[in-house]
């Protein structure tokens, strides 16, 4: 961002914030430190690339850190055809899971949090108090009840039972909810009531879209969220066809010993499951750091 | 007409009230919550309460009766939850001030003059953060591992080879792969509050003369302190639910039980049919998170108010 580089007169072009003259040590420590952090964060995701282009004997016998043939095409293949392309499936059921659950649960929450802004009734700060409570309960906590409760109706083992759970975040109600406090005045409100316009179409059509950059954090934090359930999907499902990707390449890991072949489809499988997740955080940067820094500040 | 307008501007706030539209935003998030929040915790609750008994021997059937408070009793002499508590306990207490010292000094130095590049660091050190919890145990267990891993072979040629894996270190060793997951996190939060600082107050530290150091000491971090107070509440509830981790490394060492963090211990328990006990654990382990995050938030708001 240009924020802190904007240049405030001629004498202080080179930095914003802080003295005038930086010394070059502060300057050279400061980038040793960076460079040195950047490694530690970047280097398990090269060691991953590197990995997933060799064989499963290039994977033994080779520096882990170096490239030693090109079989990543091989690997593909071997990824999206094993168990009958059970890895697509996964893949599939992930963005079903993720992708839609985050966007119904963020319309939820963004209702919700916008009701709870915008309109003054009884009850309003005790029920914005519960859920907030649900932020601080644990996830775990509420999987193994909630799997006793959908094996009573007998719904474990189905694609709802991991769906329907993960579209409720209560952190987007908490987020919704300021981002409609400052973002939706009261009087565009107003102003669309006296128009004639009802409250449907006010929310749909002029504070859902002020609400936007709000709405886009909440929608990829949730949208992380459930990426990355573990618990859930390990507590409910036993047909692996139903599994998320995150869970299947689990299932591999464990089958390892039995089958070292696996080992380098969790690895290039990882890789395809990362790729795409890095690509829509980084192209979406611009609102969910928005989003993030009205979280943090109020 | 002069009534119409006259009633106007009352009549339509008034008119929304009568129709109480918020029940309508409400509801749909409302009900999930409750099926999926409210009903499961009270749930868990009730099913604590309970405990199998069995009648007949070990043929004989299995029933569930009314047992008061004697799980929770159970849970609190369990050896295993016991030393499962103070293992994450102990993984909190380091890993959490670690995690959160990177963070901020990094976005201190990405809110600051001194570095470069800023761009290319900030989307570096966040990128874990986009890579599934499931996945990076995935990668550093490879990285750890003696057969596979280039750092371990490395180290082996200085003639210093660490068994990540060993009963001493795999708990530092799943300490550095949340680290590395969530350092990046915890760093924009807290770099998100820096920049949202009014600019004001630099112009007068440097007028004053102070130092980046100085400015980041005295006025920069005092005041971004709401955000760390979030992110170490959020780090907390995170140290107390440890489950992915452990379980994928579960898959590579022997030396990650069943029971090895209470979470683990609570599904393992639930998989070998005891929900009561399961439950209970469940329910200590939420009134634990409530209690240190709020515990915490109060002792840091209470020290707050005496500035």
């Amino acid at each position: 961002m240009s924020a802190s580089t904007h240049p405030t007169g001629p004498s202080t072009a080179t930095a914003g914030r802080g003295p005038r003259e930086v010394s070059r040590t502060a300057v050279v420590i400061a980038m040793v430190f960076l460079v040195i952090m950047a490694v530690y964060f970047l280097l398990p995701v090269y060691w991953l690339v590197v990995n997933s282009t060799k064989t499963q004997s290039d994977l033994v016998t080779t520096n882990g850190f170096w490239f030693s043939g090109w079989a990543l095409w091989d690997n593909l293949q071997a990824l999206f055809t094993r168990d009958d392309g059970v890895f697509l499936r996964w893949v599939l059921n992930s963005v079903l899971y993720a992708g839609v659950g985050a966007a119904v649960g963020t319309l939820l929450a963004a209702m919700c949090g916008y009701a709870l802004a915008k309109y003054r009734f009884r009850g309003r700060e005790l029920v914005f108090s519960v859920i907030l409570g649900g932020v601080l309960v644990p996830a775990t906590a509420l999987a193994l009840p909630l799997f006793l409760l959908f094996a009573k109706i007998s719904q474990t083992d189905t694609m709802w039972s991991v769906f329907l759970p993960s579209v409720v975040s209560p952190f987007g109600v908490y987020l919704s909810r300021i981002f409609a406090a400052s973002a939706v005045p009261d009087e565009i409100i107003e102003a669309a009531r006296i128009d004639g316009a009802g409250e449907r179409r006010i929310f749909f059509g002029i504070a859902a879209r002020l609400m936007s950059p709000a709405l886009v954090t909440i929608f990829l934090f949730q949208f992380i969220a459930i990426w990355n359930n573990f618990l859930l999907p390990r507590i409910m499902l036993n047909d692996s066809k139903l599994y998320p990707l995150t869970y299947g390449l689990y299932y591999w890991q464990t089958q390892i010993s039995r089958d070292p072949q696996l080992q380098t489809l969790v690895i290039v499988g990882s890789l395809v499951s990362v790729v795409p997740l890095i690509v829509v955080f980084l192209s979406l940067q611009r609102f969910w750091q928005a989003g993030l820094a009205a979280g943090s500040v109020k | 007409m002069a009534t119409s307008l006259d009633a106007a501007a009352p009549s339509t706030s008034e008119r929304v009230r009568r129709r109480r539209p918020w029940i309508w935003f409400m509801l749909p998030f409302l009900v999930p919550f409750v099926l999926f929040y409210l009903v499961p915790i009270a749930y868990a609750i009730y099913q604590s309460l309970f405990k199998i008994e069995r009648t007949g021997g070990i043929f004989g059937t299995t029933q569930q009766v009314f047992a008061g408070l004697s799980q929770y009793t159970a849970v609190f002499t369990d050896e295993t939850f016991r030393q499962g508590v103070l293992r994450v306990l102990l993984f909190g207490v380091v890993q959490v001030p670690v995690m959160l010292g990177i963070a901020l000094v990094t976005a201190l130095l990405l809110d600051s003059a001194v570095a470069r590049l800023k761009r290319f660091f900030r989307i570096a050190f966040f990128v874990p953060y986009g890579i599934p919890g499931v996945i990076a145990a995935l990668m550093w267990a490879f990285l750890y591992s003696p057969q596979l891993s280039p750092i371990v072979a490395l180290l082996d040629k200085i003639g210093t080879a660490p068994d990540f894996l060993g009963s001493n270190l795999i708990l530092w060793s799943i300490a550095n792969v949340t680290t590395w997951t969530y350092t990046g996190y915890n760093m924009l939060i807290i770099f998100a509050a820096l920049q949202a600082l009014p600019q004001e107050i630099f112009e007068a530290s440097r007028i004053d003369g102070a130092g980046g150091i100085r400015t980041a000491f005295s006025i920069k971090i005092p005041l971004v302190l709401p955000a760390l107070v979030l992110t170490t509440v959020f780090s907390i509830i995170g140290t107390l639910q440890l489950f992915t981790e452990p379980v994928v490394f579960q898959t590579i060492s022997t030396n990650v039980t069943s029971g090895y963090t209470p979470n683990m211990q609570a599904y393992a328990v639930a998989a070998s049919n005891n929900y009561s006990f399961s439950a209970a654990l469940s329910v200590v382990l939420a009134v634990a998170t409530f209690i240190l995050s709020f515990g915490f938030l109060r002792l840091t708001q209470r020290r707050g108010e005496a500035l």
